[in-house]
């Protein structure tokens, strides 16, 4: 009897605890292959993005106007007309998105029909695939007027903006804690008082963050403005014509079989990322610090 | 805001329209008053205030409430008529094209704009493979990815490589597409196509899925972009699902001598399954309506055939490349909303697709 209690305390190979460990042996190996490979084809896409957009990039690139091909020109009207265009669309998505949100999150509650139907829309509206929106638009504000222009491209670029920001306004103020409201509430306040002095303040930072992360989905966005603002190789202000803009210019160059319009279409790729990653890092910054 | 309404609708439609908007009860509109809309409260205040909750601390005070409450819920209103504007211009632009081609137009395989003949199973192929072969190659890409980050990279570099991911989740899709023409076109021409057509040209079963001349673009090239595209996305959702698990479950497992993938695969997979399924579908939905990034590596063919490296079309990147060229009014351009319109349910139902698996119906 003693010698069988010997007998199984005493080590022995256990079959089923080796394959556990062989499986874990591939699964670790396989969970740092895939990660080497993600990470370095990311940073091939930035090496080929900086390498190549540094040497497209110049002062020429950024001061002078698009031009034809050996013409030295650069990218200047675009820069400025795709600066026009996000401004014009966030003039137009902020106060919407904002009013939306607000909506949703202090009037919109669980037994609300309608709210959980602009919600759920809401939601569909961020997925859209943005060349949609940009047909959209095009049968909206294009057909109709017989030409293209800035403001049917700004409008494209808000209906993408707008349920980024009704999305962040309306958890952000969900976080507000409900004591506050009532603490204003029982100061007398009235609701929309409450709602924008006291509510909207306390929920400033991530509201804002929403709005810029906005700015940085739509700064980059090229589907919905082909058919929208069109492109435009001369300078242009006003919003009721064709409107040059960067991400659209990109696109024109980077398929054209002239060195230096490939050039530039780098030096415009390197300087929307630059934009948008800036923008991302700015939203991490403060909210950290807030 | 509320005399507009007053303005357009008679009474009953009026407060039809501030039920459906929920205002409080002291908003009806009634035209026993003067012209102007008057607010109910001061004939009833105390079962008003009541009803209200917060809002009504006066009777004076609800009117500038009521026209804040209405300013707020027109927006609303305004996010919805927009996309039900969405769908409607589409589905109307396309009719012409439903009409006559009928049903059968998402599965006639012929796009021929000189025969005025088209039929969208073409494209929809397109769209339907490359989007499969992206989140094919993105689906391990991310989930080991997210393993590796959650599981074994030291603290400090997961944090580096995490921010990297997600920052370059943000960067826009036409970066992607320059990148793939630029570098994996010419590598698929050059190196990976001639290789298969080499080794596997008399192989059954395979030989017809590397059919075709090496021009380096179709749907495999497509697919390898569109997974380089959604990947950081999906690294980056199913990293922080992971990370919110609770870490005793975690700590728990070890404890009883699981190692790292038992860990993984029956605690962390099973606890957020859900969120799992939800960035695939998410990533999915971001491949299906890709435009730049596809439209530079596609081919833009209009054929159908099993090939992964012949030249092909996609929905987005038709629309982007033959819109222009459709005079208005003519049946291409119909065409051409019409499967804008097929697009715009095939996202649709991702996303349904993502909340029927996540088990919210909200």
């Amino acid at each position: 009897m003693s010698e069988t209690v010997v007998s199984t305390t005493g080590w022995k190979p256990n079959p089923r605890a080796a394959r556990r460990r062989r499986a874990d042996h591939l699964a670790t190996a396989f969970g740092m292959v895939m990660a080497g490979i993600l990470v370095l084809v990311l940073a091939s896409i930035l090496w080929t993005l900086l390498s190549r957009g540094l040497a497209g990039l110049s002062a020429a690139a950024i001061m002078k106007p698009m031009g034809p091909p050996g013409s030295s020109s650069g990218l200047a009207n675009a820069i400025v007309g795709s600066l026009i265009q996000t401004f014009m669309a966030l003039l137009m998505a902020t106060p919407l998105g904002l009013g939306c949100g607000i909506y949703l999150s202090e009037y919109g509650t669980e037994t609300n029909k309608f709210a959980s139907c602009v919600r759920f829309v809401s939601d569909v509206l961020m997925s859209v695939p943005s060349i949609l929106v940009g047909l959209f638009v095009y049968q909206v504000l294009v057909a109709p007027f017989g030409h293209f222009s800035a403001l049917a491209g700004s409008v494209a670029l808000a209906i993408l903006a707008v349920p980024i920001i009704v999305r962040t306004t309306e958890d952000m103020l969900r976080l507000v804690p409900t004591s506050m409201r009532e603490a204003g509430a029982a100061l007398g306040a009235t609701r929309w008082r409450v709602t924008l002095s006291l509510c909207l303040r306390s929920a400033k930072t991530g509201v804002l963050t929403g709005i810029l992360l906005a700015l940085a989905r739509v700064s980059g966005e090229t589907a919905p403005l082909l058919f929208t603002s069109l492109g435009n190789q001369n300078w242009s202000f006003s919003l009721n014509r064709p409107m040059a803009s960067l991400p659209v210019t990109i696109y024109q160059y980077a398929g054209a079989s002239y060195e230096d319009w490939v050039q530039l279409a780098w030096a415009g790729a390197l300087l929307v990322t630059m934009g948008v990653l800036a923008i991302n890092i700015a939203v991490r910054v403060s909210a950290r610090r807030g | 805001m509320s005399f507009l309404f007053r303005l357009f609708f008679h009474d009953r439609t009026a407060n039809a329209l501030v039920w459906w908007l929920k205002l409080p009860d002291n908003a009806r509109f009634s035209s026993q008053s003067s012209s102007r809309m008057t607010l109910a409260t001061a004939t009833q205040p105390e079962e008003a205030r009541d009803k209200a909750g917060l809002s009504h601390s006066g009777s004076r005070r609800s009117g500038p409430d009521t026209a804040f409450h209405l300013l707020v819920a027109a927006s609303a209103l305004l996010v919805l008529v927009v996309l039900g504007g969405l769908v409607v211009l589409m589905g109307v632009g396309g009719s012409q094209a439903f009409r006559t081609f009928g049903l059968g137009f998402a599965f006639h395989d012929v796009w021929n704009p000189v025969a005025d003949q088209y039929g969208a199973w073409a494209p929809l192929f397109g769209t339907i493979v490359s989007t499969l072969i992206g989140v094919a190659i993105a689906l391990p890409l991310a989930f080991g990815t997210a393993f590796w980050l959650t599981a074994m990279a030291p603290p400090r570099i997961a944090a580096i490589v995490g921010t990297a991911v997600q920052l370059l989740a943000a960067v826009p899709s036409i970066i992607f597409g320059m990148w793939g023409f630029f570098t994996i076109v010419p590598f698929m021409a050059r190196t990976v196509q001639p290789f298969l057509t080499h080794h596997f040209r008399h192989v059954p079963g395979i030989r017809f899925i590397i059919h075709g001349a090496p021009f380096g673009t179709g749907l495999m090239t497509a697919g390898l972009v569109l997974a380089v595209m959604i990947a950081p996305f999906m690294t980056a959702v199913m990293r922080d699902v992971f990370a919110a698990m609770p870490a005793m479950l975690r700590e728990s497992a070890y404890g009883l001598g699981a190692t790292r993938w038992d860990v993984m695969w029956k605690v962390v997979v099973p606890w957020s399954r859900t969120g799992m399924i939800g960035a695939i579908v998410l990533g999915m939905g971001r491949a299906l309506g890709e435009t730049m990034a596809v439209t530079f590596v596609i081919g833009n063919v209009t054929a159908v055939g099993w090939s992964l490296f012949a030249p092909r079309s996609t929905v987005a990147s038709l629309i982007a490349l033959q819109f222009p060229e459709s005079p208005a009014g003519s049946l291409r351009l119909s065409a051409l909303l019409a499967l804008g319109f097929i697009l715009m349910l095939l996202s649709f139902a991702s996303l349904a697709l993502a909340r029927m698996l996540r088990g919210d119906t909200k």
